[in-house]
């Protein structure tokens, strides 16, 4: 079958089944290989993805339900104000080690500072607990998100 | 390991008087840039400067350094980068990283004689060669200036690629003289002088990660990310059972899923392969294979626990046997004895296990991360049968290592795969197939005996090791008269002042399940065992744990120095609120000498809520302090999520866990705060990337028993005999 998508504000083709994972289209078939595989049930995060703002787990979002909604992965998450001051707060604490899950992690504390500007400890455990990162970044990811928070506060300002 | 067939076989320093040309040549192998786009044009390689196979610099001034060993989180690119550049005398905005190829001969790490990253050995190992290669390019064009100017290099200075003379009114940059440089003859590494520690201006500052920039939009090619054209991707199946194999296939069922080109059959194996992973892992899953589970069927945990009780009873190999332990033990006052058991782990690194195969008539191309390409390029020429220098790995970045991709197993799999497959094939492994087909850290089973006088002095001590040896495997010119040297480090040279101490191994190897080295290795284990009974003795002569450790290390400075810094950092004494308490551990370990402080909470209900690691290091001279700190924090927690939930266990010969809602890493909500102190030294370094994984568990297992009065001998710790 035969699906539009639009990705990162271009409209893409793929002729996958219905039931195929967004993650697989992004990686295998329109070759965006920055969102990741990490465990294909959503216990992980690494294939965090926005649809229409929203983070989704694109190991188990099958391709059939994304429809005319606007799909961004971590190659367009500069495009936020939340991804680019979240992507600065990695770089500034030198958060990533192995760096695999940190596609993922970006996704996810960009989600998060959308929906909520300042949060507070218990708010970054609530939205990042479903991110792994094996190489336990954790400390280094809870600082930079509220970096990245303080950042666009001042910016706001 | 033979070395590698890759680069032809003459002497080293005739390589490097051939100098450019074939410094090019060798390097054009090397995959594109990490971290700058696209490898120079084969023109301008040809026209640089590469007076060893680490450095090539061009025309145009760009630095391209060649890494020896592979990134996989630990910081390495960052860290040999500032060996080569504190002496070369570049500005780290100036290089651009590339990951070598396989060869033992020219990219092999000197402690473990081969081109493999483990065993925290990349900076020991590289410390001097890395920043010999950087003094000897300096010299070079040093030189070359120098002899344009009509001068004394001695009167010459170089700063950020630009060579000065004495008054600094002439200057010219290390791009202009590549040419003059290539034509001098190449000094002897050790005959150049290395700059002395006080004169570092680069190492031992706090540097960012070079790797950071490309590892947050998304542009960082792990091996999972390899793009060839014509790809097809596969899904496998393994056989749940260690050595089961196909019974049956619905090969028509798979093959009518749309974009399932082909089912492929090996031993002990199936492949689908598609136009995409979706289409392959639902391929595979219609396919519904069934399997004879083959001669481990019946394995379970149990047996193995069984087999691990009775062969620890035997002696082993001697480790260490200095004075008469089992006569001290007899005469002691006190004596205790202990058994600890370990079990099985696996790595779960994020990145699943893949490798992207292209098997033509006359060459195998492979694009993987690995931690051991030449062993890699090694078994994939056996399994192929074409020489070595007809496979071409490509090494990428690694989502994770620890001891996982030391293996090929994985490579030769998917090269058995694509013996079937006409063009490039990309073979994924799901992440039930990696947990369920790791290659795992061994169960071990150690019995100890300890004997105190009327002091409360240790005056006998006496270790049994027992477990699988992966060294005998892995390596077996090191496994030597049945002792795995590996397997007892840190158990054969605790840091305590011990009269009497014997310490021997035994092997046992489990039937029906592989293992392997794992972030950690042998001191992962025998810290956790020593520092326990250690805790265990202090208690037993009634005295604090951290006075009864220091009475014990009056000959040992360093090991005092850093259980002094973390326990005054940690506020060791001060009261704590109820249910907390506060647990220490000590190592000497890959070379370098760390302690932790623990502070735990303990509930009603048996729960452990770990609140903050404290650690103290004293690894010799510090390259990068920021990779130190990165390495503390997210060691800790590796072997922290070891110590509360890791187990693989096996029933009917299929291991239990699948993925990581049973198999658990720690999440942000639970994770402590890691605070990371260095000792100042200037000492050669110490390996760093396993240390504080191998502190951390005793030091929550002790603070668990200082709120409980409990000791933990078995992990992971079980909470429910914590109840109060």
């Amino acid at each position: 079958m035969a699906f539009t998508l639009k990705v990162n504000g271009a409209a893409h083709s793929a002729d996958v089944d219905a039931d195929t994972p967004l993650l697989w289209v992004l990686r295998d078939v329109l070759g965006m290989t920055g969102t990741k595989f990490g465990c294909g049930m959503a216990l992980c995060g690494a294939c965090t993805v926005h649809v229409d703002g929203t983070p989704l787990r694109s190991c188990i979002t099958p391709i059939g339900s994304v429809g005319d909604r606007a799909v961004t992965t971590i190659e367009a998450i500069d495009t936020t104000s939340q991804g680019r001051a979240v992507q600065q707060a990695w770089l500034d604490l030198d958060v990533v080690q192995c760096g695999y899950c940190q596609s993922g992690q970006i996704m996810s504390a960009a989600a998060l500072l959308k929906a909520t500007p300042k949060p507070s400890d218990a708010d970054i455990d609530a939205a990042m607990s479903g991110n792994v990162c094996r190489c336990g970044t954790y400390q280094r990811i809870r600082a930079a998100i509220h970096r990245a928070a303080g950042s666009l506060s001042e910016n706001r300002r | 390991m033979s070395e590698s067939a890759s680069v032809p076989r003459f002497d080293r320093r005739e390589f490097l008087k051939v100098g450019a040309g074939v410094g090019g040549l060798v390097l054009s192998v090397a995959i594109p840039s990490l971290l700058r786009p696209a490898s120079l044009s084969t023109a301008q390689q040809t026209s640089s400067f590469a007076p060893n196979a680490f450095i090539r610099i061009d025309r145009a001034g760009a630095v391209t350094l060649v890494m020896p060993m592979v990134e996989m989180g630990q910081g390495v690119y960052t860290a040999l980068t500032m060996l080569i550049a504190e002496e070369l005398e570049v500005d780290l905005e100036q290089v651009r990283l590339e990951h070598a190829p396989p060869s033992d001969a020219l990219y092999g790490n000197s402690i473990l004689h081969v081109q493999t990253t483990g065993l925290s050995s990349s900076v020991r190992a590289f410390w001097t060669p890395l920043r010999q290669a950087g003094a000897v390019a300096r010299t070079l064009i040093v030189s070359a200036a120098a002899k344009k100017w009509g001068v004394d290099p001695g009167t010459c200075r170089s700063r950020r690629g630009v060579v000065y003379d004495a008054a600094a009114t002439r200057h010219l940059r290390y791009g202009e003289l590549v040419d003059a440089a290539a034509a001098l003859p190449i000094p002897a590494p050790d005959s150049v002088a290395l700059k002395q520690p006080k004169d570092f201006t680069l190492i031992g500052t706090p540097v960012k990660r070079l790797d950071s920039a490309d590892k947050v939009n998304g542009k960082a090619q792990f091996g999972i990310d390899a793009k060839i054209p014509g790809m097809k991707f596969a899904a496998i199946a393994i056989s749940p059972a260690f050595g089961g194999s196909v019974r049956s296939v619905n090969e028509a069922a798979a093959r009518a899923v749309s974009g399932v080109r082909q089912v492929v059959r090996i031993e002990g194996a199936v492949a689908v392969v598609a136009d995409h992973t979706g289409a392959a892992k639902k391929g595979l899953k219609a396919a519904a294979v069934e399997w004879d589970d083959g001669p481990n069927a019946a394995i379970g945990s149990g047996d193995i626990l069984r087999q691990l009780q009775e062969q620890s009873t035997r002696s082993g190999a001697v480790a260490r046997n200095q004075g008469d332990a089992k006569k001290a033990l007899a005469g002691a006052v006190q004596r205790f004895d202990a058994v600890y058991q370990l079990p099985f782990l696996a790595h779960a690194a994020m990145e699943p296990m893949n490798c992207t195969v292209h098997l033509q008539k006359d060459r195998c191309d492979l694009w993987v991360g690995t931690q051991a390409p030449t062993l890699t390029q090694a078994v994939v020429a056996e399994l192929t049968g074409l020489p070595k220098d007809a496979i071409k790995v490509n090494n990428h970045l690694l989502g994770g290592g620890f001891g996982r991709r030391l293996d090929a197993d994985g490579t030769l799999l998917a090269v058995r795969i694509a013996q079937h497959v006409s063009g490039p094939v990309k073979v994924i492994w799901s992440r039930e197939e990696d947990i369920q087909h790791d290659m795992y850290r061994p169960a071990y089973y150690d019995r100890l005996s300890a004997g105190l006088d009327a002091s409360g002095k240790p005056v006998a001590w006496i270790h049994r090791v027992a477990g699988s040896s992966v060294l005998a495997r892995y390596a077996p010119p090191l496994f030597k008269n049945g002792l795995d040297v590996d397997a007892v480090e840190a158990a054969a040279e605790p840091p305590y002042d011990f009269p009497n101490i014997y310490v021997d191994y035994v092997r046992v190897e489990p039937p029906g399940i592989p293992t392997a080295f794992w972030r950690g290795v042998g001191p992962v284990k025998n810290v956790f065992i020593v520092e326990s009974l250690m805790d265990d003795l202090a208690a037993a002569a009634k005295q604090d744990p951290v006075v009864y450790r220091r009475s014990l290390l009056s000959h040992n400075p360093r090991a005092l120095g850093v259980l002094n810094l973390a326990t005054e950092k940690a506020g060791w004494g001060r009261p704590l609120p109820p249910r907390r308490g506060r647990g220490v551990s000590l190592q000497f370990a890959f070379g370098g000498y760390m302690a932790q402080v623990a502070e735990v909470e303990v509930a009603r209900d048996g729960t452990v809520k770990v609140h903050r690691i404290v650690c103290a290091a004293d690894c010799g001279i510090v390259v990068n302090p920021n990779t130190i700190a990165a390495q503390v924090e997210g060691g800790a927690l590796f072997g922290l999520t070891a110590a509360l939930y890791g187990a693989i266990t096996l029933r009917g010969g299929r291991v239990e866990q699948s993925n990581f809602h049973d198999y658990r890493p720690m999440r942000m909500n639970e994770v402590p705060v890691v605070e990371t102190h260095i000792v100042k030294s200037t000492e050669a370094p110490g390996g760093f990337g396993e240390a504080p994984c191998s502190c951390v568990a005793p030091a929550i297992t002790n603070a668990i028993f200082a709120v409980t009065g409990k000791r933990i001998r078995t992990l992971p710790i079980d909470t429910s005999q914590l109840k109060s």
